[in-house]
């Protein structure tokens, strides 16, 4: 994991102290709410429907124990003894006081964390694979880009003020675990003839028109990688449009000019800034680099075999255990999805339990997952049967990874002040209605997501089933659509036609599943089906 | 009825006007009528309440209920989390809701 140099630390130690002294001033009546709140929205605070909301940034999904004691201090101390893990690989907190704000901060600080970059137009955290470090199909590990990007990122002078917000996701294998197309920029790292670099796709995103990234440059050698993304920057905070929010972001540039006009002025832009010397020196990529290095695999865990006589484990194993590339080892993903639950929250005393369990079982890593999930990526296969037990006695063996009640929800007008529906709720009825866990494995993988607005914070575009709240006169109604997906099958969904109420939405998704179990071919998935017969049996299920 | 709602500057809590203060309670606000904004942007200005904004309510027998959805959960809480609301002894809050 990477580690603060004393520039890193006395950075945020120093932005701590002013946001201190900003929180001082607008209490004392100095500052405006005005004023006040494009500096708050900077250090992650939002005022939500019940009180202010700490956003708490987790660059690309990677923390340690000794980072997530932390989050389940901030959660125990400050807020109301949870936290909630966001699409964005992050947590925020629900009921934070203002006159408090700073001295989370300060505790936040100390574990080499923060808030900067989850609110305002600025780069916004790094997104990436949770499976870094260790799935077996990536080129390299992501993660030590994604940290020079979160460098060159923080604070950079040309891109703090960005006509609208900008996310980027980097990955380094051919599967899509981040949604890499559905960012402003995705990069794919991978290599040709021996050398590393990138494929560069821009334009992506979700909200309220969402649109698949465009692939800009299908080959960006690792030592032009930073210059290039500074000349995408660029060219974007030159043209992207500052006068409606509504088509400010990169997206909306990209189709207004067309790809190839974009490519064009980057790779103009880029022969300028590649003179700058901005691309790290060797040195510097080696030092980040090394942090990232594989934990001290044990080579005698090459024969561990789990055993599978406990047939809740077994099921717990086949469901949310996948293959790690070092013999011996597996991924661990720990599903935030009880039924009934509430999607991607998590209790202090949960997330302690995490905590431990990287400690004792995971090399003291954990990653947060756009799923809202957390994974222990490298646990030795002798001990999944330790983890697992402590995860049941916690209340987070659910094995549902990728079935459909491992529900992508925001956290909707139960808290959002930008909600137009409750998300929740609705994700609670659905997870109820297929708890059965042998029904919801024979429907395999199922990637059902859920936005109570328009923002698509869900990613309800993204879901193979997806739906979206909206404010029809005063009352909450859901549209859902089909055959969306953030994998490396990226599509959008379709709207399957008029909306419903609650309890209408849930039925209409029972007789869209009683469908795909009647059509679709053997060992084929609901998202292939559906791309196989189309949207017009599925609308008849639905409709009559 | 049109009540003044907004946010405590310092605890962020919901907080409605009660004619001469402000209180964490529905029940406790009152009508603020055609004076509503003007009060609202006079509590801002003297800092006693953050982002304060007019709703639309309705008198009821149990208190005003607020027109929309929206107002209605920062009235009682979250309705997933009935622990976390204002009445967590009673089960049946969150019907007030829908």
């Amino acid at each position: 994991m990477y580690r603060y140099d004393e520039y890193d630390q006395a950075i945020v130690d120093a932005r701590v102290d002013e946001f201190r002294d900003q929180v001082r001033r607008r209490l004392a009546g100095e500052i405006t709410e005005d004023q006040f709140k494009p500096l708050r929205l900077m250090n992650g605070l939002y005022l939500q429907l019940h009180a202010y909301m700490l956003r708490v940034a987790v660059p690309y999904g990677t923390l340690d124990s000794r980072q997530m004691r932390m989050l389940a201090h901030v959660a125990r101390t400050y807020d109301r003894g949870y936290g909630h893990f966001t699409t964005r690989q992050n947590i925020q907190y629900n009921w934070i006081r203002l006159d408090q704000a700073p001295d989370i901060l300060t505790e936040l600080a100390t574990v080499e964390m923060h808030a900067i970059q989850t609110s305002g137009n600025c780069i916004r955290n790094i997104s990436s694979d949770q499976y870094a470090g260790a799935a077996a199909d990536e080129v390299t590990d992501p993660r030590p880009w994604a940290e020079l990007i979160r460098q060159w990122s923080t604070f950079h002078p040309e891109f703090t003020y960005l006509p609208r917000k900008f996310k980027i996701a980097v990955i380094a294998a051919e599967e899509d675990r981040a949604a890499m197309r559905l960012h402003d920029i995705g990069i794919r790292l991978h290599e040709r003839d021996g050398v590393l670099g990138a494929a560069i796709f821009v334009g992506g995103g979700m909200g309220r028109t969402p649109m698949i990234a465009h692939e800009i440059r299908d080959f960006v050698t690792a030592d032009d990688l930073m210059s290039y993304l500074e000349a995408c920057l660029r060219v974007y905070n030159r043209y992207g449009r500052r006068d409606n929010i509504y088509k400010a972001r990169i997206k909306i540039l990209l189709h207004e000019i067309g790809p190839d006009d974009y490519r064009r002025q980057v790779e103009e832009e880029f022969a300028q800034v590649k003179a700058l010397g901005i691309d790290p020196p060797a040195a510097e990529l080696a030092r980040i680099t090394a942090m990232f290095a594989p934990p001290a695999f044990d080579a005698a865990a090459a024969g561990d075999v789990a055993d599978r006589t406990d047939p809740d484990f077994a099921v717990w194993l086949d469901q949310n255990v996948r293959a790690h590339r070092q013999p011996g080892y597996a991924i661990v993903n720990i599903s935030l999805k009880p039924v009934g639950g509430i999607p991607g929250d998590a209790s202090a005393d949960q997330i302690d339990v995490m905590a431990d369990l990287a400690q004792r079982y995971g090399f003291d890593e954990l990653r947060v997952t756009h799923a809202q999930n957390i994974v222990l990526p490298h646990v030795r296969i002798a001990d999944l049967k330790a983890v697992w037990t402590a995860l049941v006695d916690a209340g987070l063996a659910e094995a549902n990874l990728d079935l459909i009640s491992d529900i992508i929800a925001c956290p909707g007008l139960d808290y959002c002040s930008l909600a137009n529906a409750r998300s929740i709720p609705l994700a609670q009825k659905i997870g109820e209605r297929f708890a059965d866990p042998a029904r919801q494995r024979d429907l395999g993988e199922l990637k059902l997501k859920i936005s109570g607005c328009i923002n698509a914070c869900g990613h309800h575009h993204a879901g193979h089933i997806g739906i979206l709240g909206v404010d029809r006169k005063g009352t909450e109604n859901f549209q859902l659509l089909l055959g969306g997906s953030g994998a490396e099958d990226v599509s959008l969904g379709k709207i399957t036609g008029p909306g419903f109420d609650e309890d209408g939405v849930v039925d209409a998704i029972e007789r869209v599943t009683d469908k795909y179990l009647e059509v679709r071919d053997p060992g084929e998935r609901f998202v292939d089906t559906y791309r196989r017969v189309g949207m017009t049996p599925f609308k008849e299920a639905i409709y009559g | 009825m049109r009540l003044i709602t907004g946010n405590d500057l310092a605890t962020g809590d919901v907080v409605w006007w009660t004619g001469g203060d402000w209180s964490r309670h529905i029940e406790q606000a009152v009508d603020a009528g055609d004076r509503a904004e003007a009060i609202a942007r006079e509590e801002e200005a003297a800092r006693r309440v953050n982002v304060p904004y007019v709703i639309e309510a309705t008198a009821t027998a149990d208190g005003p209920r607020p027109a929309h959805i929206k107002d209605r959960i920062r009235a009682l809480g979250p309705t997933v989390r009935p622990d976390l609301t204002l009445k967590p002894a009673d089960p049946a809050a969150g019907s007030w809701v829908i």
